[in-house]
């Protein structure tokens, strides 16, 4: 009884966060976690074991493609055949955003205008933002339709209900999604890069080895019930089940700075050290960082990501962390991956593009002080025009 | 039940009318924070380390200021849902204008004040003067600095807080004997505290009190009713701004910094015994209701209690306050 009045509570908090997401039926895979000490909490019912697998194969996968422009490269590509959507240029480009609502979606949409610059094939770009609404992204891709696009670039907002309006529209021209999937293979290419898993594992691994055996781990995640998020907490679980670590807490932050410092302050104060800290998504890092300078403790291992305050604070601090990236460079591709597909040229379907990660050896390569703070760094845009004014840089 | 003693100030009223446990007085906030306080006590005892404790305080300050400054506009009959949002709105516009220029701190700290006490003056004078009704001239208020917001920066807060402004939310005077370091939160907090009681000790305190407990009563008395009315939106909105200075100092920029404030003030200001509808409640207990609420939720996470669960205990707490006030007045 009492576990039916949790999930109806945590149902209605989902529904007043307005967070739509897809949730898959529950999986045959999710087993109750192998060592119940390790205070990671049950097997979200987003893991699939078969995707898990997948991507931390990819990880170690060799890309083929130039190695200076990894938002050319493709890891482990099959290539199809476009030769029935080649027609004479210029070309009308037309893109459906699911929204900038974030400062990830603002860097990558800089990034995707600047190489629409880059080549005067295109002789005109026109841009729908849904600002995170379904109903709108979907009005705005029959819209699009009606104006005599090319070819069309999907950012989908959610994944099941674009899906009948990104077939729809596959019947007109051809298709390129990017980002957030949809569930039907009528687009000519998806693009992203590895995954939530490979994310998530990368900074849990990390924490493996920086903290000692028995130490304290707190995971910060921003919120449940979102697909993205919820495969890098899942694969996060994997990798601390399977240590010595000791997961104190697994708590929600909404990505609030002022709430992340304050739930950080109270483990703190509860548990005295806190050896590591485990994040879903880099934005708060610095907040959680400056919540032990405040108590005045030793930094713990920190895992953030790359986003230009926390790898400033790193290089300053000198702090014992990592950043695995979701990078903003994915925006390009699929600019680049139309035009190939308007000239008839072969493009790989999946197009998986790597996912870097930003450690102490090649910190100095991102950090980047005439960049805003909240930029990302792993955007691949330097070499862009307009850089950096554009990004807000000086 | 009631007590003979002439009252000696608002904070007084309240009692003097319905007794020392009836609705408005500050009684029952006080025995619930010692009831969590020594729980809390008892789950940490380094909490009561005047370090510990200062810092938590630090924490509580901004919720604190938001209450007191919900007190005003709550005692007077009305609602400041605009609050959250105009957090947001200060913390985003300072990130904006600063750009991490530590010459331009002190500028935009006051462009921060007068903008908070702006939003306020205008909440006022739509409620007052074109008799919109509060819930809606706050809520109305609400949307509107949400969408600008959200127009001006695209979604996502631009440029950077200076050190110098995050000081106040976040450092304090270090090397302090015994006490550690205190923050600058907290002194300012001291200061406001104090001005609130003061400001409901003097005349304008009464005929807000009054304007709250029947306004046709107070207008036909010669109380300025719009007037001290709008004026306590002008308090709100500036609490808010003050709030949003500490808050963006202790946590960075965010775009999520004032989401739910509004609804949480209002938390703290109803279990400080504060009534609904106006009238009766000292602003005391609005500030003491604030504490109680940041112990109820440093209690929770120290029991381990899941985060989700925190805002529906906010929740059946407002039900609660509401309830008991209404049987309290009844009897």
């Amino acid at each position: 009884m009492r576990k039916r009045t949790v999930a109806v509570l945590a149902g209605t908090a989902m529904v007043l966060a307005g967070c739509s997401s897809d949730v898959p039926a529950g999986n045959p895979a999710a087993t109750a976690s192998a060592d119940a000490g390790a205070g990671t909490g049950e097997t979200s019912s987003f893991f699939v074991q078969a995707d898990y697998d997948n991507e931390i194969a990819l990880r170690t996968a060799t890309a083929s493609g130039p190695a200076d422009k990894p938002w050319e490269q493709a890891l482990n590509p099959t290539n199809v055949d476009t030769a029935k959507y080649k027609k004479a240029g210029p070309y009308n480009l037309c893109f459906s955003n699911a929204g900038v609502g974030n400062p990830w979606r603002q860097v990558g949409f800089k990034n995707m205008q600047a190489e629409v610059k880059l080549h005067p094939e295109f002789k005109s770009f026109q841009v729908a933002d849904a600002e995170s609404k379904d109903d709108k992204q979907i009005s705005d891709i029959n819209d699009l339709l009606g104006k005599g696009c090319d070819a069309l670039i999907v950012s989908p907002n959610t994944t099941a209900t674009l899906t009948p309006a990104v077939e729809q529209a596959c019947a007109k021209v051809p298709v390129i999604v990017f980002d957030r999937g949809v569930n039907t293979k009528c687009p000519v290419t998806f693009i992203n890069p590895i995954g939530g898993y490979a994310f998530g594992a990368a900074g849990a691994e990390f924490l493996t080895e920086k903290v000692k055996p028995g130490g304290n781990v707190l995971a910060l995640r921003i919120l449940p019930g979102v697909d993205v998020l919820e495969t890098r907490w899942a694969a996060a679980k994997v990798a601390f089940d399977k240590s010595q670590l000791k997961v104190v807490g697994v708590e929600f932050t909404d990505g609030d700075a002022a709430k992340t410092k304050t739930i950080v302050s109270n483990y703190l104060q509860r548990f005295g050290t806190i050896d590591g800290i485990w994040m879903d998504a880099g934005a708060t890092a610095v907040a959680a960082a400056e919540a032990f300078e405040d108590a005045g403790k030793p930094f713990p291992a920190i895992v953030g990501e790359d986003q230009q305050d926390f790898l400033r604070m790193w290089q300053d601090r000198k702090l014992t962390a990592v950043a695995p990236t979701y990078p903003t460079y994915q925006w390009r591709t699929p600019v680049i991956a139309a035009l190939k597909i308007l000239k008839g040229e072969q493009v790989p379907s999946p197009w998986k593009l790597p996912q870097p990660t930003i450690t102490d050896a090649n910190l100095s390569q991102y950090v980047d002080p005439s960049m805003p703070p909240l930029h990302y760094a792993m955007c691949g845009c330097s070499d862009l025009p307009g850089y950096p004014g554009e990004w807000g840089g000086k | 039940m009631t007590r003979t003693d002439a009252p000696t100030g608002p904070a007084t009223l309240g009692q003097s009318r319905r007794g020392r446990w009836g609705a408005g007085s500050i009684w029952p906030v006080v025995a619930i924070l010692l009831v969590l306080l020594v729980a809390v006590g008892i789950r940490q005892p380094d909490f009561y380390d005047p370090p510990a404790l200062l810092a938590f305080l630090k924490r509580a300050a901004p919720l604190i200021v938001l209450a007191a400054g919900q007190y005003f506009v709550i005692v007077a009959g009305d609602f400041d849902l605009s609050v959250g949002s105009l957090v947001t709105a200060e913390v985003v516009i300072a990130a904006r204008l600063i750009d991490g220029d530590p010459a331009a701190t002190w500028p935009v700290i006051a462009v921060v004040l007068a903008f908070g006490l702006l939003v306020g003056l205008v909440n006022g004078l739509v409620t007052t003067l074109l008799l919109v009704p509060s819930f809606i001239t706050t809520l109305g208020m609400y949307l509107i600095l949400v969408g600008a917001v959200y127009t001006w920066t695209g979604g996502s807060p631009r440029g950077a807080l200076s050190e110098e402004f995050r000081m106040f939310g976040r450092r304090g005077i270090e090397g302090v004997p015994w006490l550690g370091e205190i923050p600058y939160a907290v002194l300012i907090l001291l200061v406001l505290g104090t001005l609130a009681i003061l400001a409901m000790r003097a005349d304008f305190g009464k005929v807000l009190l009054a304007v709250g407990d029947n306004p046709r009563a107070a207008r036909l008395a010669g109380g300025r009713v719009a007037g001290v009315r709008t004026i306590a939106f002008v308090i709100s909105g500036g609490c808010a701004a003050v709030a949003a200075i500490l808050l963006g100092g202790f946590g960075g920029v965010s775009f999520q910094v004032g989401v739910g404030l509004e609804f949480t003030a209002i938390t703290a200001v109803v279990l400080g015994g504060v009534v609904l509808g106006g009238g009766r409640g000292s602003v005391v207990g609005a500030m003491l209701g604030a504490l109680t609420l940041q112990t109820l939720l440093t209690l929770l996470n120290l029991l381990g209690v899941a985060g989700a669960l925190a805002s529906a205990v906010q929740g059946l707490i407002i039900l609660a306050a509401v309830a008991i006030g209404g049987l309290r007045a009844r009897t």
